[in-house]
């Protein structure tokens, strides 16, 4: 299988982004956001869609759209109330641009198709490349931010008290799901991005209650899906992305279901004696 | 209308934690009450109350310098309040934890120990240690590794006081804790705050709706009502005259036989008590 440079490619970016994946995705979880990543995507789409129309490549226009969308998302609602009407406003603009794009330029098919479920076969070197740079830059910020977002997306108002830039954190948190997402988009395409950057923290958030074993989890799924997607598509003829999605979502169901049926979550004692 | 002003009993300087003279509150335009004059000393346990909307959380903005006062001064340890101030530990009416957030109570006290410190650490242990005292000064150290959303509503209250005091702040702002609380849960957590108080000589804001649970721990009271602010000990505030010129209508106070209070007349000022 490794013979083969695509599937070399394919798996150098697979494994970049399902490990940036799992990382960010577990403060989208947190923020309860993946609204946003969701709508970050479909921006994204239309960013492709004009980088193809100026005859450039689409992740640049991916990464220019979701950063401006994320910015805007992140400025117009600071505050955790009514932020999917926000969301869903700036998404509605975006798109109505990429419309635009899309009725200028007749030739998208097979690029609109591997933007919109992912075409990780046929990532080039400077695919890759391009990858490992948004990873180690994402990487670095969040080195820099991972407390004071972490403490900020549980505890907002006391955050706020503190004097700590809970606007800043919420615009560079918008950042980091925006190039995230751009490269998260060569694997599992627009429209399925959920499941890299969301199920698989969703999943390991019910198996862990500490921050660093949650991302630690998340990741490791996001890495077995991926890795697993890519094996069995090597020798399967179906697109990667729809093994990568449904093998989370299997784990989802084993986790929700199984598991917590033999492990529920615990409920203080206390609260069934105040019910009483 | 002047400040209704009740004996406020005089400290030496060094011990006036809060001084505030003509203060005026307010968004933009809109005041939200004015002529606010009063002294909080170290150590005191304060009521703030009022009805809905009267601008109790307002001065806890000014406190924690989330807001500058329209006019007047307020003073917080002899110096204008800023935002970010360590001294102050707070703990809000809302906050973001629900039932999706599996997080376990001391990583939330440790967060507020070093959450604002950016950049990476590689041991936890002094900040986890810390976190660890704060959860045992308020009776939880053995809800320290359970989740978040698996606390009751009491349970969450202490985790929330713990992590106001992990930083060992001199001013405690406490609003509306007791809300959401039966009334056994609301007594523990006030001989709780009680015990933080006088243990440590921190002083505490606590704002409620219901001044009655708080009667036998209070030192003072501020009560902001219609604009207006009254401040002083229990007995000289939450009378009818001082209430009745707070409210700007007739306001009897009276007592049971066991020193509850109920307020009659503000029916149309408060919500439900």
């Amino acid at each position: 299988m490794f013979q083969y440079q695509f599937m070399q490619h394919a798996f150098e970016a697979g494994t970049i982004v399902a490990i940036i994946a799992g990382i960010v995705g577990y403060f989208v979880v947190l923020r309860r956001s993946s609204f946003a990543a969701h709508a970050l995507s479909h921006i994204g789409f239309a960013g492709a869609a004009g980088a193809v129309l100026f005859g450039v490549s689409p992740v640049y226009g991916l990464l220019l759209f979701t950063s401006v969308g994320g910015s805007m998302m992140a400025a117009l609602s600071p505050r955790a109330a009514h932020r999917d009407v926000h969301i869903g406003t700036v998404l509605a603009f975006m798109l109505g641009i990429g419309v635009l794009f899309i009725s200028l330029y007749t030739g998208y098919a097979t690029e609109a198709y591997s933007i919109l479920f992912g075409e990780i076969l046929g990532i080039s070197n400077s695919d890759v490349l391009l990858t490992l740079v948004a990873a180690l830059i994402i990487l670095s910020i969040i080195a820099v931010v991972y407390r004071p977002l972490l403490f900020a997306s549980l505890d907002e108002d006391v955050a706020e008290a503190k004097g700590m830039p809970t606007f800043l954190l919420g615009i560079i948190f918008m950042i980091l799901v925006a190039v995230a997402t751009s490269i998260a988009v060569q694997v599992v395409g627009v429209l399925l991005i959920f499941s890299l950057m969301v199920t698989p923290a969703a999943i390991a958030q019910q198996l862990a209650k500490r921050p660093h074993k949650v991302v630690i989890i998340s990741v490791a799924i996001a890495l077995m899906a991926t890795w697993l997607g890519l094996f069995v598509a090597f020798y399967e003829p179906y697109p990667v992305s729809f093994f990568i999605t449904s093998i989370v979502f299997v784990l989802y169901l084993l986790v929700r279901f199984v598991y917590r049926r033999i492990r529920p979550l615990k409920v203080s004692q206390a609260s069934f004696q105040n019910a009483a | 209308m002047s400040t209704i002003q009740p004996e406020i009993t005089t400290a030496p300087v060094q011990s006036k934690v809060i001084t505030a003279e003509k203060l005026v509150a307010g968004y933009e335009d809109n005041i939200v009450w004015r002529d606010a004059s009063f002294t909080i000393d170290r150590g005191e346990f304060v009521a703030v109350i009022g009805p809905n909307g009267a601008g109790k959380t307002t001065l806890f903005r000014l406190l924690l310098g989330l807001q500058r006062p329209t006019s007047g001064t307020i003073k917080l340890f002899d110096s204008e309040p800023k935002r970010g101030n360590p001294d102050i530990g707070y703990v809000p009416q809302r906050h973001l934890i629900d039932s999706e957030t599996n997080v376990e109570s001391l990583e939330l006290v440790h967060l507020a120990f070093c959450g604002h410190k950016w950049g990476f650490h590689l041991s936890a242990k002094t900040g986890r240690k810390a976190a660890l005292v704060a959860l045992e000064a308020v009776g939880a150290a053995e809800l320290a590794h359970q989740s978040l959303n698996a606390l009751s509503g009491g349970e969450l209250q202490r985790i929330f006081l713990a992590e106001a005091l992990v930083s060992n702040p001199s001013l405690l702002l406490l609003d509306e804790p007791l809300a959401n609380l039966d009334i056994r849960r609301e007594n523990d957590l006030l001989q709780l705050v009680n015990n933080v108080v006088r243990s440590r000589a921190v002083t505490a804001l606590l704002i409620a709706h219901n001044i009655n649970p708080l009667l036998p721990f209070l030192d003072k009271v501020i009560y902001i009502a219609n604009g207006k602010v009254a401040t002083g000990r229990p007995k000289e505030v939450l009378t009818s005259e001082v209430l009745s010129a707070l409210y700007g209508v007739h306001i009897e106070v009276l007592h049971d036989s066991r020193g509850n209070i109920a307020i009659v007349g503000i029916e149309e000022h408060h919500g439900d008590e």
